[in-house]
């Protein structure tokens, strides 16, 4: 049995343990505000892009001339994954999850015969996949997010390097995961195929309306799906880090929560213990000294 | 009251204007545009320069680019900017050394894209010293 001294250790260490989970808690809902406002801010400009190139895919249509970012380079041999996770752990099943799903799909492809490139974003993700697929990670990327949040030029960066090795040929398709944010205690593993480009609905839902009017384009169709192609790689890029930061945090506070009222169940379990170790102390001493004095 | 149509000016981070504005003229790819209310569908890129908002047929509110698509509808003008700046903030140094930086980095840039890069990034600097200068 413990001794006194012993289970005061113990509950003095529970109970720091709970300041500081109850700490990153705090430090997490603050973060996640921030978070959450940039992810919901960012994305206006990723859905009205969606709609923009959904039109100017059903436009295009598959000519012969249509960019290979819309077309596909003919192929479905090389998939690379680009896996979005945090740089940290304690939050949950939140890198578990993604990584989880990214393995997932990259055995599956390989069980077809298909070669799996990886790009991780964020250091946990690399460590859990090195592991396995170490030799297919091309690139990976840490600290992403800085003291100010994300910042749309290391969303470039990764677009950049993406695209560059679309263009050397390195891969045909290319998805990516991340855990799209729902709410703080909710975030759904994702995966989003980013190239070839594929046509969100709602251009279908306009068109099903009638409410599409004929557009004049300048320059010409092709020559703004070029530009705007590239640039919406760098754009749902973003989009995953900046909802797959808002997941984290959310993830992290909701964790931290848990682990806060844990330990203070502990605390509770462990004072019980040590009242009633400390009353039976008193009341063994009692008895010594009354049966002490009887024998007198 | 005169017809306005509704400017969105939307930047990969936030939606930063959504007002009904009397006429905006657009830096497009082959040439400025200007969009008045009820005008013609239409797809434009957009090349660094100046948006200039009118209120009351004079230009109300100047706002800097570095290029971009705009989609024009009847009702709307929505335009998707990688930066946008209003002109009263752009510093003048800080486009010189913008421009010195890119014309650096053109020069070091060894493969094809880090060029296109840099001459896309000097180009920006260009319009945004223009801008400043008139």
């Amino acid at each position: 049995m413990a001794s006194l001294k012993d289970l005061r250790s113990r509950i003095a260490s529970v109970k720091s343990t709970r300041k500081i989970t109850s700490a990153m808690k705090m430090v997490a809902a603050s973060k996640l505000r921030r978070a959450q406002d940039a992810a919901e801010a960012a994305r206006p400009y990723a859905e009205r892009m969606g709609t923009m190139l959904g039109r100017l895919a059903t436009a295009v249509g598959s000519n012969e001339g249509a960019p290979k970012l819309l077309a596909g380079s003919g192929k479905d041999n090389v998939h690379l994954l680009v896996v979005f996770t945090a740089d940290r752990g304690l939050c949950g099943g939140f890198n578990a999850s993604i990584v989880k799903a990214a393995r997932l799909k990259a055995k599956a492809l390989q069980a077809e015969g298909k070669t799996v490139k990886l790009i991780c974003v964020g250091r946990k993700g690399a460590d859990a996949l090195k592991r396995e697929f170490g030799d297919s990670i091309v690139a990976r990327y840490t600290g992403i997010e800085g003291k100010k949040g994300i910042d749309f030029s290391s969303a470039s960066e990764v677009g950049d390097k993406v695209l560059a090795l679309y263009d050397e040929g390195e891969f045909d398709v290319c998805t990516i995961f991340y855990n799209k944010f729902v709410s703080a205690i909710s975030q759904v593993a994702t995966a989003q195929q980013l190239i070839p480009f594929v046509g969100e609905e709602a251009a279908e839902q306009e068109e099903a309306t009638g409410s599409s009017a004929v557009y004049d384009y300048e320059p010409s169709e092709e020559a703004i799906l070029a530009d705007l192609l590239p640039r919406n790689v760098g754009v749902q890029i973003f989009g995953a880090m900046l909802e797959s930061s808002a997941s984290e945090h959310g993830a992290r506070m909701s964790a931290m929560d848990n682990a806060t009222r844990n330990a203070g169940d502990m605390i509770d379990r462990l004072s019980i213990q040590y009242n009633r170790s400390r009353q039976a102390q008193i009341t063994n001493e009692l008895i010594e000294i009354i049966s002490g004095a009887e024998a007198l | 009251m005169t017809d306005t149509t509704v400017l969105e000016l939307v930047s990969p981070s936030a939606l930063l204007k959504s007002e009904p504005v009397e006429m905006v003229v657009v830096p497009g790819t082959d040439g400025n545009f200007g969009v008045l209310p009820k005008h013609s569908p239409m797809i434009s890129t957009i090349r660094p320069g100046v948006i200039d908002i009118y209120a009351g047929g004079k230009v109300s509110e100047r706002i800097f680019v570095a290029g971009g698509v705009a989609e024009v509808n009847p009702e709307r003008c929505t335009i998707l900017a990688e930066e946008a700046v209003p002109v009263a903030d752009l510093k003048a140094d800080e486009a010189q050394a913008r421009l010195e930086q890119a014309t650096a980095d053109l020069k070091a840039a060894s493969t094809a894209h880090d060029k296109a890069n840099a001459e896309r990034a000097l180009e920006i600097a260009r319009a945004q010293i223009a801008a400043l200068t008139n």
